[in-house]
Order: structure tokens, then C-alpha cells, then sequence
């Protein structure tokens, strides 16, 4: 727990006015007396919770990206045997769950004998899940450079980490970009899975307030428009991103 | 005693396979259904109509799918109603498809050449006529693809359901890692099987997108 929950005071009037309101709810089914204002007690247990989310999300996308883009450039290079194995680990990723994906390293590990904190346990996870999608992504866009421009750029003498960075990389990543964000943002939304080992983000906290106010749908219902906004502040940053990283997009207003 | 996996537990992952595939039909059928309702309404020729769908589109796809199972499970509950955890998930699953593939039809929907509408027209096709007869066989093949692809992806999100308790193959699992404490074994073979079922659906939609794209190469 983030922050230890005051009990006195509203929590436990919350507590027996809920219960009132139960007996009442089962002698009349179809009334139902939306309380919002409890949860305002909460507020900053909430926002702990969202910024517990938004280190998530930040770790997890700027490892997964360096992952991901090793494991596409390894997937697209000479060494058969790495190739074969980076779409082996990407088939796996893709076609398990998440959820069976956490649970596997967090329970497997703590029974192996190492305990880990849950928020690094969701973190690597996190990691190597989009890391796979990630792979995929930047592969995509990899194959649509030109073999031409590679040879150009042979030819001009660069060198090969030169060709991977500025002929390859940042015009694949540019083309992806929509792809990439678009994953990246779906990644902050399965981060509500890590709940389950209770990593305590924005879900577990709401699972945490629900069991303190026996308020369960308004919780929920109010952390989906966090939910929302935060996807929207992720979005505008990717935008805002874009915009440094690819100076065509800037100064010229089109994409490649 | 120490207490190991044996065949029992395995037949008890199969059995909660089996409702994970139950599941999946069940939030592909109904998701499927509410989809195309959302991608009539995005393609709609009214303002208004694409912009509520729109904005639908957005707060579902905007909201994780753990928390819309919360809602449902909660809120269905919240009414008095007895809820099966099987309805929420199902309920909550459909809503999830629904954003996400009323979105993808959307697209191939407009992937049609204009002109096929434009032609239709001209034969003098009513506009329903012109989207079943005309505009749906072709966006339907292009859409085959994308939609097997977002298959795997409702298979794998129905793992979600073991939060709200439903006995599929992930709560299964961790049933059974309560008492055997075999983690890695018992979340192995679980994630085995999601592979097995998952592994299928994606190759198909990969040899599927190479063949429709062989007349565009």
C-alpha cells in the first residue's frame, strides 16, 4: 500500500452508510444511489496510483524500444541461430496472455528464491512484452527501406552502425511511428494487469479504495476517465516527441 | 505432504480451456455483432452519428479492459442482479471487441475504391443495396486478416476473467499453483496451451494477409 488509509472519520461512516444502503438496495433492486463523494477522501491515493502507472509505462517503453529494436535488427541480420531465436521469443509473447506472462515470472521466480520487488516484477514483464511487439513493429518498418539506399550509403563509404542509424533506423522508426505509439499506449492500459501481483497502480488502488468504501462501481467508474487521460497525455507526448525527433515532420508537415 | 501436478491437474487446465474457448466464441460473436453496428455507425452519413461512435470508440479503447470488467461485474451486480462471472466477462469483452473491431471494419470498409460506390450509384443501387452487394464482399476479404489477428488477441484478453473469478484456464492454473506451488510448471503448460490455441489463428492471418497482398505486388 502506497499510503496507509485513514479508518477513522469518513472511512468508517462510509462503512456503515454503505452497509445501510445494502440492506436498502436489496428490498428495492433497481434503485441505486450513485455516491461519488467518498471517493474524494482518496484523491491522493489516486494520483499515487496514476503515477504509479505513468513510471510504468515510462520504464517500460524506453527499455522495450531498446529491446525491440536489438531484437529487429537481430531478427533481420546474418546469424541464423539469433533470428531463429528472437522469433521464437516473439511467437511466444504474441500468442500468450499477459496476465499468464506475469504470473509466470513473479510466482516462478519467488519459488526459484528471488524475491522481487512487484513494481520491478511488472516492470520486466511489461518489458518483455512490448519488446516483442515492439520487434515486430520496427521490422515492419525496416523492410520498407530500400536495399538501393543501403547500397548508396555503402558506396559513400559510411560505416555500418552509420547505415543502421541514420539510413535505416530513423526513417524505419519515422514510418512506424504511428504503429509504435499506438502500442506503446495499449501497453499503459495492460499495465492494469500488474494489479494482480499488486503492484499498486491505478487499478489496485481503485481495488484497495472499493474495499475501504464498499463503493466498488463508483471506483471503478471513476478511474476510467483516468484511465482516459492518461492515455491522452500519452498521446500528446508521443505527438509532442514526434515532433523533436523527426525534423521533416516539423518543418515540413509531411510524413515520410 | 507435498502436494504435485499430476494428470488430474492437467485435465482440470483442459477443462478450463475448454470455457476459455467458450469465452472467446461467445465475446467473438457478440463482439462481432456490436462491431458491425459501430462501424455502420462510423461510416454513417450522418455528423452526429460518427461522432458519438467516434467518441465511444475513444473512452473504450481508451479505458482498460480490467477496469470495464470491474464495471460490469460490479455494476450489473450493483442492480441487484445475481451476475455470473461468465455474463461480465462476456458483457465486458464484447464491449472491448466491439470498439476495437467496428475501428478495424471501419478502415476496410473505406479501403474499398471509391469508385465501387461511385458505380453502384450509378446503376442506380440503393446506398443499403451499394454496402451489402457492392462494398461489403470487398471489405470483407480485407478485412479477414486484421480480424483472425484481433481473434488472438480477444483469446488471450479472456484470461482477464479469472480476476472476476470465472474458472478458465488462467484461474485454473492459479488454482492449482495455490496447492502444488509449481509456478513455473503449472504456468508453463497453461501458457502452452493459450499458445496452442493462439499459435493457429496467427499463422492463418499471416498467410492470409500474403495472399491478398500478392495482386498488389
Amino acid at each position: 500500500m502506497v499510503r496507509s488509509y485513514r479508518t477513522g472519520g469518513t472511512g468508517q461512516d462510509g462503512h456503515v452508510a454503505s452497509t445501510r444502503r445494502g440492506a436498502a438496495r436489496q428490498a428495492d433492486p433497481v434503485r441505486y444511489d450513485f455516491d461519488f463523494a467518498v471517493l474524494l477522501d482518496y484523491w491522493p491515493d489516486f494520483l499515487a496510483g496514476a503515477w504509479v502507472t505513468l513510471q510504468l509505462t515510462f520504464l517500460a517503453t524506453v527499455f522495450g524500444m531498446a529491446i525491440g529494436t536489438l531484437c529487429a535488427i537481430g531478427a533481420r541480420g546474418k546469424r541464423r541461430w539469433l533470428a531463429r531465436a528472437i522469433g521464437i521469443y516473439v511467437e511466444i509473447i504474441r500468442n500468450t496472455p499477459f496476465l499468464i506472462q506475469i504470473f509466470f515470472l513473479y510466482f516462478g521466480l519467488a519459488s526459484a528464491g528471488l524475491r522481487l520487488p512487484v513494481f520491478t516484477a511488472a516492470v520486466i514483464a511489461m518489458v518483455f512484452n512490448v519488446a516483442a511487439y515492439c520487434s515486430e513493429i520496427i521490422r515492419a518498418g525496416m523492410d520498407t527501406v530500400h536495399p538501393g539506399q543501403i547500397e548508396a550509403a555503402q558506396s559513400l563509404g559510411m560505416s555500418t552502425p552509420t547505415i543502421y542509424w541514420d539510413v535505416i533506423l530513423r526513417p524505419a522508426i519515422e514510418r512506424v511511428y504511428p504503429a509504435l505509439t499506438g502500442q506503446f499506449v495499449l501497453m499503459m492500459l495492460s499495465s492494469s494487469v500488474a494489479s494482480q501481483i499488486s503492484t499498486e497502480e491505478l487499478t489496485a488502488v481503485a481495488n484497495n479504495v472499493q474495499s475501504f468504501t464498499f463503493r466498488s462501481l463508483e471506483t471503478f467508474l471513476a478511474i476510467a476517465p483516468m484511465y482516459l487521460a492518461l492515455a491522452a497525455l500519452l498521446k500528446l507526448s508521443f505527438w509532442g516527441i514526434g515532433l523533436l525527433a523527426f525534423p521533416r515532420r516539423r518543418r515540413l508537415g509531411t510524413a515520410l | 505432504m507435498d502436494i504435485v501436478f499430476n494428470w488430474s491437474y492437467f485435465g482440470y487446465l483442459l477443462y478450463g480451456a475448454m470455457w476459455t474457448l467458450v469465452l472467446s466464441a461467445c465475446a467473438f460473436v457478440l463482439g462481432g455483432a456490436a462491431g458491425f453496428l459501430v462501424m455502420l455507425a462510423r461510416t454513417s452519413q450522418s455528423r452526429l452519428i460518427r461522432q458519438i461512435a467516434l467518441v465511444y470508440v475513444e473512452i473504450i479503447q481508451g479505458t482498460p479492459l480490467l477496469v470495464l470488467l470491474f464495471i460490469a461485474y460490479f455494476g450489473l451486480g450493483v442492480f441487484g442482479i445475481e451476475v455470473p462471472p461468465l455474463v461480465a466477462a462476456a458483457i465486458s469483452l464484447m464491449i472491448n471487441a466491439s470498439a476495437f473491431l467496428g475501428e478495424i471494419w471501419k478502415g476496410c470498409v473505406e479501403a474499398v475504391p471509391r469508385t465501387q460506390r461511385e458505380a453502384a450509384e450509378c446503376l442506380a443501387l440503393t446506398r443499403w443495396q451499394a454496402f451489402v452487394d457492392v462494398i461489403l464482399p470487398q471489405a470483407a476479404r480485407i478485412a479477414t486478416p486484421p480480424t483472425v489477428g484481433f481473434m488472438v488477441q480477444m483469446l488471450k484478453n479472456t484470461s482477464l476473467a479469472s480476476v472476476v473469478g470465472f474458472v478458465e484456464l488462467t484461474r485454473a492454473a492459479q488454482v492449482i499453483n495455490n496447492s502444488t506451488i509449481q509456478p513455473f510448471l503449472v504456468f508453463g503448460i497453461a501458457g502452452t496451451m493459450y499458445f496452442v490455441l493462439c499459435y493457429p489463428l496467427t499463422a492463418w492471418s499471416r498467410s492470409l494477409e500474403r495472399t491478398l497482398n500478392v495482386g498488389r505486388r
